[in-house]
């Protein structure tokens, strides 16, 4: 059996009591929220935080605000924004993301600030700790080699959240408070491109709410590469979001935004891909510039799931069909993968 | 020093359990545990409803589903602290003494049980399914049920059991 280590359970009532808690706890503290994360990592001894602070009780991390844009409290069950008609029907791209991850009892226990702050994966890492213990630890925990990459002084473990990429490409913005105050900042400044410091939230913060730009007007999608329709987590995504200037899928692009997920330790912006869509329409000599500039960032390492070279070829489809979805195509269908041109097993993958 | 063997090392020799009431299967009950149990580990352990199957324990199977305050939850992965005040229901709480409830007999009849292991995590929810959406379709039971692994039936004599049990549960004949 896998127990959780020891540990102390610290329940605040207020966000407030809540940063209060993290800064007493220093780094032997961790917020708990659904634990869907945090909890496999601790039975694995990934992460072995002495002292938790439930987040459960904690008054004003579930505000669900909805007019020309939206304001979620980080502490909303996945579900509980699926079961929101009105915020999947004004930010669709939201509705497919966290239809995405995991299952429905996770969805029922995970939020959205635990998604944000998705620990990054690895094949290496995210294993018991009998199995790192006999390959020798490590760099992201215990160990001194990345064993991916073994040259490399840095970790590459995976960024495999679903809301992060959507986040980033919406432009949405985030709020973290400590006992200090409170910060706002875009959501792409929450993420760092470093496999274990890959948050830019100091230990003593909590992320309270995230804001969504107004919906009028705004396209977004989400389309995500994993091998099973349930329980996994990206191997590649695209978050895109644009907006038109117009109200038909043939008119130029005002805005537009493509984030790529699960291709390095954060979600990557595609900024120039984007720029060349604007004054645009979503044509398919258009469509295939920007695929091709933003899966040219796409440089994952060998330490998901799938073979590596399938997943840097999928890139560009996979943007592609993102916008053909945004241009008024209609979603693509069943197994985003047959949309992006792929048939059969890829090859390489186990 | 590994930090996990530091964890263990520093702490006193005598552990105080933790305290708290809750309602498992309609019971108010209190219980003692460790503050590091999880759910699933103080239903088995300390309330003895070994019904609740205990899987990989990372929430990659929902062979430990059970009900939390009526939505399926993985109890690997609730901590029993987190439970002071709450509802729980588990598989042992769906008969009616010896009165099968319409899923585990539809279960039973179609086929949709073979090891078994897999069983009382699929029905409590497709309890909690039947409870909001007392007609669903075969893709909304296999949405549902998408969290649960079963690697014995190929899952079409489960589906088959929920749309059953659905039927009877709406007064058609068993």
């Amino acid at each position: 059996m896998m127990r959780l280590p020891r540990l102390r359970y610290v329940a605040p009532r207020t966000i407030r009591e809540a940063a209060a808690a993290l800064a007493d706890a220093g780094p032997e503290g961790a917020l708990l929220a659904g634990g869907t994360d945090l909890l496999p990592n601790m039975k694995r001894r990934q992460q072995v935080p002495r002292i938790l602070i439930g987040l459960r009780g904690v008054q004003g991390l579930r505000v669900r605000e909805l007019g020309e844009a939206a304001r979620l409290g980080a502490g909303l069950t996945l579900s509980e924004m699926l079961r929101d008609a009105a915020l999947c029907a004004a930010y669709p791209g939201l509705r497919r993301a966290v239809a995405s991850i995991s299952t429905p009892p996770l969805r029922n226990m995970g939020t959205l600030g635990g998604n944000l702050c998705l620990d990054t994966r690895c094949n290496y890492y995210n294993q018991s700790l009998e199995w790192r213990k006999a390959i020798d630890f490590c760099l992201k925990k215990d160990g001194t080699i990345c064993w991916v990459a073994p040259a490399s002084p840095r970790c590459w473990a995976v960024s495999s959240s679903d809301m992060a990429p959507l986040m980033v490409a919406l432009g949405a913005r985030v709020t973290l408070q400590s006992a200090q105050g409170e910060r706002e900042l875009a959501a792409e400044a929450l993420y760092v491109d470093d496999g274990i410091a890959y948050l830019s939230r100091r230990p003593d913060e909590v992320l309270t709410d995230v804001v969504l730009p107004p919906h009028a007007g705004l396209r977004c999608t989400y389309l995500k590469l994993r091998r099973r329709g349930a329980f996994d987590f990206p191997v590649l995504s695209v978050a895109a979001a644009l907006r038109l200037d117009g109200d038909h899928g043939d008119a130029p692009v005002r805005e537009a935004r493509l984030v790529l997920g699960a291709v390095g330790s954060h979600p990557v912006l595609a900024a120039e891909a984007g720029a060349l869509l604007v004054g645009r329409p979503l044509s398919e000599e258009a469509i295939r510039e920007a695929a091709e500039a933003a899966a040219r960032l796409a440089k994952p390492l060998d330490n998901t799931d799938y073979a590596l070279g399938w997943r840097k070829r999928m890139a560009g489809p996979l943007i592609a069909a993102a916008l053909r979805e945004l241009r008024g195509d209609g979603p693509p269908p069943h197994g985003e993968l047959a949309r992006a041109g792929v048939r059969g097993r890829p090859s390489g993958a186990c | 020093m590994l930090t996990q063997d530091r964890a263990v090392q520093d702490e006193p020799a005598v552990r105080r359990k933790c305290l708290i009431g809750l309602t498992v299967n309609g019971e108010p009950q209190e219980v003692a545990f460790f503050p590091e149990k999880t759910l699933l580990e103080v239903l088995r352990e300390d309330l003895g409803l070994t019904g609740t199957k205990h899987g990989c324990e990372l929430g990659e199977c929902g062979a430990c589903a059970v009900l939390l305050d009526g939505q399926p939850v993985l109890s690997c992965l609730v901590l029993g602290l987190e439970c002071q005040g709450r509802e729980v229901l588990t598989v042992e709480g769906l008969a009616n003494g010896p009165e099968l409830h319409p899923l585990q007999a539809a279960l039973a009849d179609l086929g949709g049980t073979q090891c078994g292991y897999c069983t009382p995590g699929i029905l409590c929810v497709a309890l909690a399914l039947l409870r909001d959406n007392p007609a669903p379709t075969r893709a909304e039971i296999a949405e549902a049920l998408s969290g649960n692994l079963c690697r014995c039936t190929g899952y079409h004599q489960i589906l088959d059991a929920v749309q059953e049990a659905a039927r009877r549960m709406a007064g058609g004949q068993p």
